[in-house]
């Protein structure tokens, strides 16, 4: 029997505001433990909490881009479970009237482009860290975190394959990220997953019993983890088995999954409105100033990119993944109009500069500028194109101008014949064997007299001129 | 200065003002009070003399530079559940016993920037979870008019201290009625305000979305001082409404002919104490020769209320409670074995059973197969009540009825039987489920000599109706200026 998988995601995505959902702390991270606290986020008696409005903010943002119906009252609940990490032992979330439902995303697959159901957006506050001693049986905990606002993206169960979800979690973290509402880091957990997966047969409308998975902290991670655990529940089924339903870890190390707890042991975490927070309201006036503040997204971006600019699909992908990549791309056409040499430039030399370096773009040492500067010197036939790669390291290196750098070092190509032809004369002279094979019909060693060539002027001949040159000596000695 | 702890608030500040006396002699009146009545009443938790002193010191020097405040000075009893900076801060439980909290309750900002003088922390109920005070780790307290009975509660302790002259005023906490009983138990005035009226910011929460804290003093002179420095918006209180106060104090001589009082037919159906009948009576003809009218009306759902209330009040405080759980603060268990472990011993040996008690019923009716049945129904039952009273106010400026069904009973009397504890609050729960402001007024005595209240209700943010209400009423009456002869 052929299957079909059934997928849905949760995904809790940490907001980039400057303090913490419901009290005054800081949110800045790699603090000493327990000194971003206060009375509130530390859930001390009698301290009661009050919403940071930017969290809204936010969270209007993203439900927006998520084509979401905005509720104009939402409520916040009360989330019941007892865990150190949590020091109220309730977390302050949403239940029954999340801030936003009912949205859709169009994700873009090799297939082509798939539409996603959101079922809802809602708002909570993070919990703690607790850090076990290795040494000792000990736990410290860690609250810091606690009372971060996060918000809860949960997904209808529309995606049927490990990669659809991949797709759908690279557009949401995408999104999040140009909204400049998260910065998306999977391993630091500021963006984490969770999903529902079930198996059917193929053509069967009713949903089969379904799992929970956690703990999967990479792209590459959602993909396996889901792979695993839809190639378990196929091999249950085939046997002849039933699927439990469970929630189940996965886990890194093996890329199996393991079961964490059964449906009996699940947490019934005693829901009921905060009493504490009155029903929070959404005035049409934000929502108004919220889509005023929406940035243009990665796929209208990219669809202009690719209608203004005349460049690739592939291209405009790449250059969209990232806003401030994108940025970089228009304010370097924007001065040098050239986009396809622009793109490549930037999807090569560029991004290979840029990776592994943790602040991007923004601190990127060659500006936009310098960039469109370097790119007319090689187009004007100022330095070559090679020349031209040795420049970008120098000006990434120390932050010169391309000008300044070819000046200094006296890399301004050389284009004058009557020189060439004095160098290329030299190197036939002081090659006469190979000049025979040539003649003799090796023509390929054609390649070794440029070489030859552009390392006798130190990389600074112009190409296109010295293998004009050489073909015409050549032809000469043929007669 | 004889009888210096009997005197009223307002007389005291304008003795203060001629500077006839110090706050500090004040002070020390009252601590000497105390130490001679607390080994019979027992109204406080902890008394601070040394932060007395300090504060009145601190009170004496505003009233030499020119920079008091109507309140400065005078000396005043918090109620255990309201966090004081530095001091312990116990709610009446095992669980709290040694916690001192690390920041001020803005109540208890609002009577330091007033230069008032804090003489200690008044006994409760624990977690304001009672009646009569009994339920108290620290032990019950005694009312002063007869001390083998209880003050009411659950901010006994408060009424008491106030009764018996040990504080000239005293904050309480109201939920279901825990200022207003006390106050009738212990004849003394009481209100609780409209919920959002009073910041609840650092009141330890029993049931946050009907808790509300008020004043406690032996006139309404007083109660008038202590709203207009209680009652204003607190942006550290999501739920404390930025409503623009009248000085209370304005209201104190309007004459209230012409106002009309709604009597309750369901309360009054219930009277079957002849003495709270006959003191309402007379209390009635009282504000008939002021020129108050009557008119009988109906709240039909209210008979619901103490049904409703019990689940919604313990819903909250299983969820506000579940913070003791001995990792952060407060009473751990010193054997364990685990974490869960660590938490059951944690919260069997800190909390008393009554708290146990709500907690374990809001646990089960908050439960996935419950909610519906408990928790929904109850918050709808608390919407028609609202609706009720809202209907009720369309033909009157107030609600007279009693504040309880029979004065103060004896201690250990209700203590092992839930149900007729709860209905002591029959009267008071309605106010809250509805968010009403509520004042307890002395109104008589009973044959054997106990007080009786009466009690008013208005509708959200009158508060200024009672005020004018009860200030005539108690120009015509005295049950107001006995003492209890402690």
């Amino acid at each position: 029997m052929e299957f079909e998988a059934v997928i849905g995601l949760e995904v809790h995505a940490q907001l980039l505001t400057n303090s913490k959902a419901f009290c005054s702390c800081t949110t800045k991270f790699g603090s000493a433990p327990n000194s971003n606290t206060c009375p509130i986020c530390l859930g001390m008696p009698g301290s009661l909490p009050v919403l940071n409005s930017k969290a809204l903010d936010y969270t209007v943002l993203m439900a927006l881009a998520c084509n979401c119906r905005i509720n104009e009252v939402s409520r916040f609940a009360r989330k019941n479970y007892y865990y150190p990490d949590l020091p109220k032992n309730y977390q302050i979330s949403q239940y029954e009237l999340p801030v936003a439902e009912h949205g859709w995303l169009d994700v873009d697959l090799v297939s082509g482009t798939k539409r996603i159901g959101i079922t809802r957006i809602h708002m909570e506050e993070d919990a703690g860290k607790l850090i076990h001693d290795e040494k000792k049986s000990v736990s410290y905990v860690d609250l810091n975190r606690t009372g971060v606002p996060l918000i809860e993206i949960v997904s209808e169960p529309d995606m049927r394959t490990a990669e659809e979800a991949a797709a759908y979690l690279r557009s949401l973290r995408s999104i999040l990220v140009y909204l400049g509402i998260c910065d998306g880091n999977m391993e630091e957990g500021s963006f984490r997953c969770d999903a529902n997966v079930s198996i059917r047969p193929r053509g069967r409308q009713a949903l089969g019993t379904k799992t929970e998975l956690k703990n999967m902290n990479s792209f590459k991670n959602v993909q396996k983890g889901l792979e695993y655990e839809i190639e378990r529940h196929t091999e249950i089924l085939t046997d002849g088995g039933t699927i439990v339903q469970e929630t189940r870890l996965f886990d890194p190390s093996s890329g199996s999954t393991v079961s964490m707890r059964s449906k009996e042991q699940a947490h019934d975490y005693r829901y009921f409105p905060d009493p504490d927070l009155l029903p929070l309201k959404v005035e049409p006036e934000l929502v108004e100033k919220m889509k005023k503040a929406m940035p243009e997204l990665p796929r209208a971006k990219r669809d202009r990119f690719i209608k203004d600019f005349g460049i690739p699909e592939y291209d405009a992908s790449v250059l969209t993944a990232e806003r401030p990549l994108a940025q970089f791309f228009e304010d370097t056409v924007a001065i040098f109009a050239n986009p396809k040499a622009v793109s490549n430039w930037i999807m090569t030399e560029f991004m290979r500069a840029a990776k592994g370096q943790d602040s991007g773009l923004i601190s990127s040492p060659v500006n936009p500028a310098n960039l469109a500067k370097l790119l007319g010197m090689i187009e004007d036939g100022t330095i070559s194109g090679k020349i031209g790669k040795t420049v970008f390291e120098e000006m990434w290196g120390t932050g010169k101008a391309p000008d300044d750098i070819v000046r200094e070092k006296g890399l301004v190509q050389v284009s004058d014949v009557s020189e060439l032809t004095k160098v290329i004369a030299k190197i036939l002279a002081d090659n006469p064997k190979e000049v025979s094979r040539y003649l003799a019909g090796k023509t390929q060693l054609l390649a070794f007299f440029v070489g030859q060539t552009m390392r006798a002027t130190r990389g600074k001949a112009n190409p296109q001129l010295v293998n004009e040159i050489l073909t015409v000596e050549l032809d000469k000695l043929k007669n | 200065m004889p009888n210096l702890h009997e005197k009223s608030a307002a007389e005291l500040a304008g003795l203060l003002r001629d500077k006839k006396i110090s706050a500090v002699e004040i002070t020390k009146s009252a601590l000497e009070r105390i130490n001679t009545l607390e080994p019979t009443l027992h109204s406080f938790v902890n008394v601070y003399p040394d932060l007395a002193v300090t504060m009145a010191e601190q009170a004496d020097r505003m009233i030499q530079d020119g920079s008091a405040r109507p309140l400065t000075g005078i000396p005043i009893a918090i109620k255990d559940n309201m966090c004081l900076k530095s001091r312990k801060t116990t709610c009446g439980s095992k669980i709290l016993a040694n916690f001192t909290p690390p920041y001020d309750a803005t109540v208890v900002n609002l009577i330091k920037n007033e230069g008032m003088v804090i003489l200690g922390s008044a006994n409760m109920d624990e977690f304001a979870m009672g009646s009569s005070t009994e339920t108290s780790c620290w032990g019950p307290t005694k009312n002063p008019w007869d001390t083998e009975r209880i003050p009411g509660g659950s901010s006994g302790g408060s009424a008491a201290a106030v009764a018996s002259c040990q504080a000239t005023v005293a904050l309480g906490s109201d939920t279901g009625g825990s200022i207003r009983l006390p106050a009738s138990f212990c004849g003394v005035t009481g209100m609780k305000p409209t919920y959002g009226a009073v910041s609840r910011f650092g009141l330890v929460a029993y049931a946050s979305s009907l808790d509300q804290i008020g004043p406690f003093a032996r006139d309404i002179k007083d109660i008038a001082l202590m709203l207009n420095l209680l009652c204003k918006h607190d942006p550290m209180d999501s739920t404390s409404v930025p409503v623009q106060r009248s000085d209370f104090s304005t209201f104190l001589d309007k004459k209230p002919s012409g106002m009309t009082l709604g009597v309750p037919v369901e309360f009054f159906n219930k009277l079957s104490n002849q003495d709270v009948e006959r003191s309402l009576t007379e209390a009635r003809k009282v504000f008939e020769k002021l020129g108050v009218k009557f008119v009988e009306l109906s709240l039909p759902s209210l008979d619901y209320g103490i049904a409703a209330y019990y689940v919604i009040a313990p819903c909250e405080a299983s969820s506000n409670l579940a913070r003791y759980d001995g990792v952060k603060y407060g009473h751990r268990a010193e054997n364990f074995d685990g974490m869960i472990d660590m938490y059951c011993r944690t919260r069997a040996e800190g909390f008393g059973p009554e708290v146990k008690r709500r907690i374990m019923l809001g646990t089960y009716a908050l439960s996935w197969c419950y909610y519906d049945a408990y928790y929904l129904k109850a918050a709808k039952i608390r919407t028609l009540i609202t609706q009720d009273f809202k209907k009720a106010f369309e033909g009157c400026d107030g609600i007279f009825c009693p504040v309880a069904p029979a004065p103060a009973f004896k201690i250990g009397e209700k203590i092992d039987d839930p149900i007729q504890m709860y209905l002591t609050d029959v009267f008071t729960i309605p106010v809250n489920m509805a968010g009403l402001p509520g004042i307890s007024c002395p109104a008589g005595f009973s044959s054997d000599g106990l007080p009786i209240g009466m009690q008013i209700i208005a509708s959200h943010f009158q508060e200024s109706k009672l005020v004018q209400l009860v200030s005539a009423f108690q120009r015509e009456t005295d049950h107001h200026l006995k003492h209890p002869a402690i």
